[in-house]
């Protein structure tokens, strides 16, 4: 009975603080501000020398993000050689 | 898994080298066009997947070596954190081969062009070190997993398809 109560309090004070932090979120289908696709948009080309802005976010702006991609593909390539090795030279 | 048939291999050995050189060219204008060295990469990497299907995992492994994608991967990986690396002085990641005059050091006019190749700076390197290490990647899944899922056929039979 005891732990029914704490688990209902707890639902409660949850609940209420997630539904008082969805107040502040931003309306679901405003547009969202725009000055960073707009510094992208002006700026990729003069900065990075490059017609493709995706691809200047991808590889310039956001680097280290495709970095991790790299580490990803590294891992999952070495975690694979590691299950399908030949069995018999351990 | 055995060799398919003359047709399918003549029509298999025929086009993948247009994948390949179409997967290249994915790769190498990944700073103009649509694309990138992950996509290209993948492409390239269909060449593999083409050659398997249609020669058999037997064939496959006496042309090519495991080794050597292993040496691709890591290559293209090195070569990508060094082109980080490099841009230190100022921040990680930054592009400092970008309209400094050399390698991919040429200048773009603002506003709507026809594009160079020798343009972008450390993009267009890190576009072909990725490429690189797609290609060597996806590869040697290819290769592990073919010769993992058919340990036990013996090495070299030829020509068991179809077209007995």
């Amino acid at each position: 009975m005891k732990a029914r109560i704490f688990f209902l309090i707890s639902i409660l004070v949850v609940g209420g603080l997630l539904w008082s932090g969805l107040q502040a979120v931003h309306p679901f289908g405003l547009p969202n501000g725009t000055p960073m696709d707009d510094y992208f948009i002006a700026n990729a080309q003069g900065e990075a020398a490059a017609n493709n802005v995706v691809t200047s976010i991808v590889f310039d702006y956001r680097g280290f993000d495709t970095l991790g991609e790299g580490a990803v593909l590294f891992t999952a390539v070495i975690s694979v050689a590691a299950l399908f090795r030949k069995r018999g030279h351990n | 898994m055995n060799p398919l048939s003359v047709v399918a291999r003549t029509v298999c050995n025929l086009f993948a080298w247009f994948l390949a050189i179409f997967g290249i060219y994915v790769i190498v204008h990944g700073h103009l066009t649509p694309g990138g060295g992950f996509q290209g990469g993948a492409v390239v990497a269909t060449f593999m997947a083409f050659l398997l299907v249609a020669h058999g995992g037997e064939k496959m492994q006496s042309w090519v070596r495991k080794d050597r994608f292993t040496l691709m991967e890591c290559f293209g990986l090195t070569l990508f954190i060094s082109a980080g690396l490099l841009g230190m002085s100022k921040t990680f990641f930054f592009n400092f081969l970008a309209k400094a005059g050399g390698v991919f050091g040429g200048v773009l006019p603002i506003g709507p062009n026809a594009g160079a190749l020798n343009t972008s700076g450390t993009i267009a390197l890190m576009n072909l070190s990725v490429g690189i290490e797609v290609v060597g990647g996806l590869s040697m899944i290819l290769l592990y997993m073919f010769s993992a899922a058919h340990p036990q056929e013996p090495m070299g039979r030829e020509e068991s398809g179809h077209d007995r």
